[in-house]
């Protein structure tokens, strides 16, 4: 069993290649450079630091979002494009789940991931380890920092949370959840993918013809034409 | 062993996701069309009036294994026969262009296959080649929704910008006019349909620039047929919308069609060769016909209307000469919607 993990749903860029159950090698980069123009180079140096052929490997995983429309689309369009050309299943993983995985396994209480979505707002959900695996108690979605923390209140347990922007809402959420809250350490905000490829390894394989991207939102334009549309 | 070498067959894919159509096409021997998948977009965009770019890259996404899967059907072959991938790489609309740049650098790297960037309006222009084979030096007209360039190709990738607009492409005249008209997006055919029911009697300025340019400018054009609908409803007068673009039209064909046939005689081509989505028009095919009757030892050259709007067959036509000459793309090529047309692309 030899996976490829591909996530550029962020500026954090990560390729993770798993042989069997050994992480063989990892590609993480946090960087706000230009994914079109770096993935496949880094997909195409890290298999062959790894000495796998295209055609060995078993399964694509893929962050599917949330995250930059644009990075999720580059992402997902070159899983999709691999497993079809290759003859091998696909599998998405929420971008979120991943940051959750990757900060915290040995946490006692929840976690909660979160990317910057401008204005006030986060791509957010809420994670929980329960004998070793990880499960969803409140599902991905796009809410204002101040919003969500104070949804949080009613949780008995810590929460623990992470994310490379962080920074950005930790003011925000200290301020309506004291001493419940819980904040990651820089070496854990990025999304391991080794994290994604065990997180999607297990997971059933999705339809490839019409897997598409999580974006949460809706295209502006779209949103509009509904709201005139359906009133 | 035999002294002749059979030369194998060359095979070429093609990926175009530009705009708002999703393609993908096999060319043989850069000639011949071994199929030729288009998934358009332009119901889905038609309730915003004109292409929106996010939405047009979601369906790209949506869209872009099935038709790589259809394509590779149809034409019967495997990933495996093919001699390279060509793929717009620009101009275009930047998230849309990543899809296919993305889909196209991914089964290069899976089936270890030579990577092509393809320069949009050099596609267009190679439509021709799966018409008739090129004849140099050449002229094409190259008129879509975002273009109207007069290129000189003097041997296979060489090209030539003589001219190129200074404002608004033909097709976007083209549709702002019809929105004007309050006639549905795409406006072009519109036009081109009530241009023929109408009599071009409005009279409507020509931009021809200054003496020996070739460079086009529609803008003027586009504001006096506003100007035209305005004063008359002002005077409570109507105008007949059959009229009005039989009159932009007639203006528009004209700058075209004299230009280029300025061009033809100053650059002594053998060949003139129309390009690009608005080569559908029925009234630019027409009055270019017509004018090249008079022309001798000039062939000019309209594709069928499926190879004039943006189509993956086209990119591959185009790929096949960089294939040819030994050109290359590596796995760090890129979308860029600003890409010029150079000399050696
Ligand atoms: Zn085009």
């Amino acid at each position: 069993m030899k996976i490829l993990a591909i996530d550029t749903s962020n500026y954090t860029m990560g390729i993770g290649i798993l042989i069997g159950d050994q992480v063989a090698g990892e590609y993480i980069t946090n960087l706000k450079k230009n994914h079109s123009v770096r993935v496949m180079p880094a997909i195409e140096a890290l298999m062959h630091e790894c000495e796998i052929k295209p055609s060995e490997l078993t399964k694509i995983v893929v962050a599917k979002g949330p995250g930059s429309y644009t990075g999720v689309r580059i992402g997902v369009t070159i899983a999709k494009t691999l497993a079809w050309s290759l003859g091998i299943p696909i599998t998405g993983v929420s971008s979120l789940e991943v940051v959750a995985a990757s900060s915290g396994r040995h946490f006692e209480g929840k976690v909660s991931p979160l990317f910057d979505a401008r204005r006030g707002q986060i791509y957010t959900g809420l994670y929980e380890y329960k004998e070793g695996s990880l499960h969803t108690v409140i599902k991905d979605q796009l809410i204002l920092s101040k919003d969500w923390a104070k949804q949080l209140e009613s949780q008995d347990d810590s929460i623990l949370f992470t994310g490379v922007d962080l920074h950005l809402h930790q003011d925000v959420i200290k301020k309506e959840l004291q001493d419940k809250a819980v904040f990651a350490s820089p070496t854990e905000y990025n999304p391991r993918p080794a994290e994604l490829a065990f997180l999607g390894k297990d997971k059933p394989a999705e339809e490839l013809h019409s897997f598409v991207p999580n974006y949460i939102r809706l295209a502006e334009a779209e949103a509009k034409w509904k709201e005139l549309n359906q009133s | 062993m035999g002294e002749f070498v059979m030369k194998k067959d060359q095979w070429i894919m093609g990926i175009e996701t530009s705009c708002d159509e999703t393609a993908v096409a096999i060319i043989k021997n850069g000639r011949e069309i071994a199929s030729n998948v288009v998934a358009s977009q332009i119901e889905s965009h038609k309730r915003f009036g004109g292409v929106v770019p996010e939405i047009a890259s979601r369906h790209h996404v949506e869209q872009m294994t099935i038709v790589l899967e259809e394509a590779v059907n149809q034409a019967g072959i495997t990933l495996g026969d093919l001699d390279a991938i060509a793929v717009t790489s620009g101009p275009g609309l930047v998230g849309a262009l990543l899809v296919g740049v993305n889909a196209a650098k991914a089964i290069s790297f899976a089936h270890a296959i030579p990577l092509l960037g393809v320069h949009h309006i050099a596609g267009h222009i190679y439509a021709n080649r799966l018409v008739t084979e090129m004849k140099f030096p050449l002229l094409s007209l190259v008129v879509s929704g975002g273009h109207t360039e007069l290129v000189l190709m003097k041997e296979h990738g060489h090209f030539e910008v003589i001219g190129e607009t200074r404002d608004d492409a033909a097709g976007e005249a083209y549709d702002k006019v019809a929105r004007t008209l309050n006639l549905p997006y795409p406006g072009g055919p519109h036009i081109d349909r009530l241009a023929h029911e109408g009599v071009p009697s409005i009279n409507l300025p020509r931009a021809w620039l200054e003496e020996g340019s070739y460079d086009f400018s529609f803008s003027g054009l586009k504001s006096a047929v506003i100007n035209t609908v305005h004063n008359a409803e002002q005077r409570g007068e109507t105008i007949k919308p059959e009229d009005l673009a039989a009159s932009f039209q007639a203006s528009v064909i004209d700058v075209l069609v004299t230009k280029t046939l300025k061009a033809v005689k100053e650059f002594k081509v053998e060949q003139v060769l129309l390009a690009g989505g608005v080569a559908a028009n029925k009234g630019l095919r027409a009055a270019l016909s017509e004018a090249f009757k008079e022309l001798q030892g000039v062939d000019l050259v309209i594709p069928p209307l499926s190879l004039c709007t943006d189509n993956a067959a086209m990119i591959a036509a185009a790929g096949s000469i960089l294939f040819e000459k030994g050109q290359r793309s590596n796995l760090a090529l890129n979308g860029n919607p600003g890409l010029e047309l150079s000399i050696h692309n």
